[in-house]
């Protein structure tokens, strides 16, 4: 079947099989690999991406779903050089250590953050509670939302909290 | 020596995060070779069956099927190869009979996945079912066998006074216990506990890449490894090439958490589908496929018992434990166990007797977890430590400092005659407690009962031992020497400055998220002056690491970290001599910083490191005799492991009417010495501490009687979400130690070591009012009210 979407800005299509997952015509049609599969059963959220605005797990959605619909994903979330203030959320708070599941939770902090400006910890954490981290412990990840609001706020994000002195609790 | 923040010590954004923010991270799934095939597995129902059978004709008639292949194509590569060779190795396909269910009967190649999928789907297989052994006791007992016609399920019993007789000093404390045992001022507290059997769960499943070339006979291959260079070996010597030959790239990898310290049977499957069909094959597990294609760790049943005077003295601890191998033994397998009673005795000076019995049961392959044993050994000392400080009725904070090896101990020899570099047990836990407010926080306990609130304190202390060391453990299969690489667990580094004056990094590591470029690149940016944004690090790649050894057991840092200071410091030592001709000074006088070396007290007299490199390549611009080139490698293999330590703290709200269990606070205190990147440290930690509390909460690899995993997909094995953790509080002492250069000790494991017992000790502490003593993991609402309801009669 003939499938034709706007993705990251642009128009593409391409001829799949009907039970050809989105994920998967993102990755071996369009060839972008930011996008992952991590359990193919929308639980992980590694393949998080949006398609017209909403978060969307696209391992549990048909490439003929899309057919007419705006995507986004992670490769589209940057503004040519300028990062999205999500990404530049994590890579200042140590919001990721193996990367796997990051594109995916870029996606949905980023939704998030269209949706709730001024999000509570407590607010992040329930927002991301799809998107499953194996390395960080959600720590950092929660502090780099929190930086990616302040900075969409035009406000100063708050300090790091890690312990830089040697002895005691920070 | 220069003080920017790139420094050791310093905090730096990490080198990885530029690309994986940006979606231009590449995972092995994210590589594409011209005329690829992919690779599907046909698996057992079955946890024990013979095989009569193996009709693959439907599934070879289907279009775009490439071929079928079943164990009579393989055979003669043996079967994949373990590291400790201690009972039956895995064959690449079964073999006649299926000894776990979703064990690989039949591999299927096609020429996409979906197609592939579906012919696996189509190999029609026929089963005789035999007896299924799943419960460790019935194992040890033997009445059926995991494998038949095997004459035991216990593989081997490792015993704390003979587990290598002759090479440690090893001390049979099995009679003075008994002795202590016959004395009347002695309480003896015993408990059987579990420590179930987990699902490792990388986000990224693993997935493989093969490429032979016919030409040069020789092939390149991909893996989600933590072990490139042992996996080359295995491949090398299964096809009996030169390790040279196999050409291993573990690229970005997705979370490993041992679960990819392997030789898995779908790596060589793939290297033979591609040299038999001259072309490239792939091949991504898939979730649900991952709880059974790779490796699950713990699974432990083991009696505790301490016996000890009423004024808190531990005068002995015994371990009697049985440890899940599962079907067939792979790398560690049966090593694991006895590596975790390594630190049995935890951070206490006491009398130790410990036997843990192996078992073979028709379950998945258990091997090296996050930790390895080592969760195992600290649940077991500081659950019953808890139920030893209950029964006398003494805060348990307190008999552990009673019982702390002393900080004039060190360097101090374990009951079975390890010796442990450094350490300060008490001054680390007594900074817990004075910041948490220790007293303050059992006052806030006591109101909160008043008030019928089930608030629980949990203390949780632990030792770890990481860089696995001396050298002589490789005798014991702490090597590679079953792959064809003979090896202590040394490190490698390689620093190289290139023309322009930049340095390439080459190190022997494997990592999955541990930001290894970062971290040694602040390393050689400390001791050459090198600017940091300057020096490049690459790892996992057996054609560039001369050699190397991969990333587990928290050893990267330690051991492969400490080869590349020895490795920089040497390129320091020739590139001094040259800047002492260049600048007319004392080669001793040289000092690297800012980006080149100047003369000691005169900033102003330098040269760039662009100079330095060129007259380093053109060595008539240096000083007489100078060897042209600027780079130099380093094997460097420590006197002793590291052993870092911590004390962790949570403070839980049990709900009574329904057994949730809420973590109000969790602070951890951990010392490993110095650190290079003090945030990635806190982020290991954090890590770590998510993986113990998933233990003790949530996860749990659960079998039916007929062996069937039941918990093989995430929403059954539910693994920590955001929502489900607090905010973590960190805090550190610094106890360097002595047996690397930096002072630095391992930290990927310390976390889950630490943090599995503090959470049940928390809980069980909540409803201690109702009488509990103790509840095994994983602490689901429903297992936390029965216990209730249990001891309420």
């Amino acid at each position: 079947m003939q499938v034709t979407m706007t993705v990251n800005g642009r128009e593409v299509s391409g001829n799949v099989e009907p039970r050809t997952l989105l994920v998967h015509f993102i990755r071996e049609n369009l060839r972008l690999t930011g996008t992952h599969v991590g359990c193919e059963t929308s639980y992980c959220g590694a393949c998080t991406i949006q398609v017209d605005g909403h978060a969307v797990k696209s391992c549990t959605m048909l490439a003929v779903q899309a057919d007419g619909a705006t995507v986004k994903t992670v490769e589209g979330l940057a503004d040519g050089d300028q990062l999205h203030a999500v990404q530049e959320g994590f890579w200042e708070r140590h919001g990721l250590q193996c990367g796997y599941c990051t594109p995916g939770m870029l996606m949905s902090a980023a939704s998030l953050l269209e949706q709730n400006a001024s999000p509570s910890e407590d607010e992040i954490r329930h927002a991301i509670e799809g998107n499953l981290c194996r390395c960080t412990g959600y720590h950092n990840i929660v502090r780099s939302i929190e930086y990616a609001a302040a900075k969409l706020r035009g406000e100063e994000p708050a300090p790091p909290d890690w312990t830089l002195d040697f002895e005691g609790v920070s | 020596m220069t003080t920017s923040l790139s420094a050791m010590g310093g905090i730096v954004r990490r080198k990885e995060d530029p690309a994986l923010i940006a979606g231009q991270g590449k995972y092995v799934d994210d590589i594409r070779l011209n005329g690829e095939a992919v690779m599907a597995f046909a698996r057992s129902p079955f946890a024990h069956a013979r095989i009569n059978s193996i009709d693959t004709s439907v599934a070879e008639a289907m279009p775009g099927v490439v071929a079928v292949y079943t164990i009579d194509d393989v055979r003669h590569l043996g079967p994949v190869l373990a590291q400790i060779p201690v009972g039956v190795l895995r064959p690449l396909l079964a073999d006649g009979a299926v000894h776990h269910a979703g064990e690989a009967v039949a591999l299927v190649i096609a020429e996409n996945a979906y197609i592939a999928r579906d012919a696996a789907d189509s190999v029609m297989v026929d089963y005789d079912p035999m007896p299924v052994v799943v419960d460790m006791k019935a194992a040890v007992e033997g009445t059926d066998k995991a494998h038949e016609g095997s004459e035991s399920n216990v593989l081997v019993t490792w015993l704390s006074h003979d587990w290598w007789p002759g090479v440690f000093e090893l001390v049979d404390h099995r009679p003075a216990i008994a002795e202590a045992k016959e004395r009347d001022d002695v309480v003896v507290v015993s408990q059987e506990m579990t420590n179930q059997r987990l699902i490792p769960t990388a986000i990224e499943p693993r997935a493989v890449l093969a490429d032979w070339n016919h030409g040069y006979d020789r092939v390149d291959l991909w893996s989600s490894t933590q072990m490139p260079h042992a996996l080359a070996g295995a491949v090398a010597k299964t096809f009996g090439l030169p390790s040279n030959e196999v050409h291993v790239v573990a690229p970005e990898v997705g979370g490993g958490f041992g679960a990819k310290l392997n030789i898995y049977p779908d790596e060589i499957l793939s290297v033979f589908a591609s040299k038999t069909l001259g072309r490239p094959v792939r091949w991504t597990e898939t979730r649900r496929e991952a709880a059974v294609s790779t490796i699950q760790g713990r699974g432990w049943i083991a009696t505790a018992t301490i016996t000890g005077t009423r004024d808190g003295e531990i005068l002995g601890y015994e371990l009697d434990a049985i440890a899940d191998m599962g079907a067939y033994t792979q790398n560690f397998t049966v090593a694991i166990p006895v590596l975790g009673l390594f630190v049995a005795q935890g951070q206490y000076d006491i009398p130790l007797a410990w036997q843990v019995a192996c078992v073979q049961t028709n379950t998945q392959t258990t091997d090296a977890y996050r930790g390895a044993g080592r969760p195992e050994a600290s649940y077991y000392i500081e659950r019953i430590i808890d139920m030893y400080a209950a029964e006398i009725g003494m805060d348990p904070a307190e008999v552990r400092r009673k019982n702390f090896f002393k900080k004039e101990d060190f360097p101090a020899t374990t009951a079975i005659g390890l010796t442990m570099d450094s350490g300060d047990y008490e001054k680390n836990l007594d900074t817990l407690i004075a910041d948490v407010d220790y007293a303050g926080l059992r006052s806030m306990q006591a109101a909160a009962r008043e008030e019928g609130r089930y608030v629980g304190i949990g203390v949780g202390t632990y030792v770890e031992v990481c860089g696995f060391a001396p050298s002589v453990l490789a005798e014991f299969g702490f090597g590679w020497d079953a792959y064809g690489m003979p090896t202590s667990f040394s490190g490698s580094g390689l620093v190289r400055v290139n023309p322009d004056g930049s340095a390439t990094v080459i190190i022997g590591t494997g990592p999955s998220g541990q930001g290894h470029q970062t971290t040694w690149a602040q390393v050689v940016s400390d001791r050459l002056g090198i600017d940091f944004d300057n020096v490049r690090v690459t790892h996992g790649n057996t054609a560039e690491s001369p050699t190397g050894v991969g990333t587990f057991g928290s050893r990267s840092a330690a051991v492969d970290g400490a080869a590349t200071y020895e490795a920089a410091e040497k390129v320091g030592k020739k590139a001094a001599e040259i800047v002492a001709h260049m600048l007319e000074a004392s080669p001793d006088d040289i000092r690297f910083a800012d980006g080149g070396a100047h003369v000691a007290g005169s900033p102003g007299h330098k040269v760039t490191w662009a100079e330095i490199a060129e007259v380093a390549h053109k060595p008539h611009k240096g000083p007489e005799g100078l060897e042209a080139g600027l780079e130099a490698h380093a094997v460097f293999s420590p006197g002793n492991a590291t052993w870092p330590f911590g004390s962790h703290l949570a403070v839980v709200e049990v709900d009574p009417d329904t057994g949730n269990v809420e973590i109000l606070r969790y602070v951890g205190v951990d010392d490993c010495g110095n650190r290079i990147n003090p945030m990635i440290v806190d982020g290991q930690i954090h890590g770590g501490i998510a993986q113990g509390i998933g233990q003790a909460l949530f996860e749990e690899a659960i079998y039916d009687d007929g062996g069937n995993l039941l918990s093989g997909a995430l929403i059954d094995y539910p693994i920590p979400t955001a929502g489900d953790l607090p905010a973590f509080e960190l805090g550190w002492t610094n106890t360097p130690t002595d047996v690397n250069p930096m002072g630095v000790k391992g930290i990927g494991e310390a976390g889950t070591i630490g943090s599995a017992q503090t959470i049940v000790n928390a809980v069980v502490d909540a409803v201690s009012p109702f009488g509990v003593k103790h509840i095994d993991m994983p602490l689901r609402p429903r297992r936390v009210w029965d216990a209730i309801q249990k001891a309420r009669g």
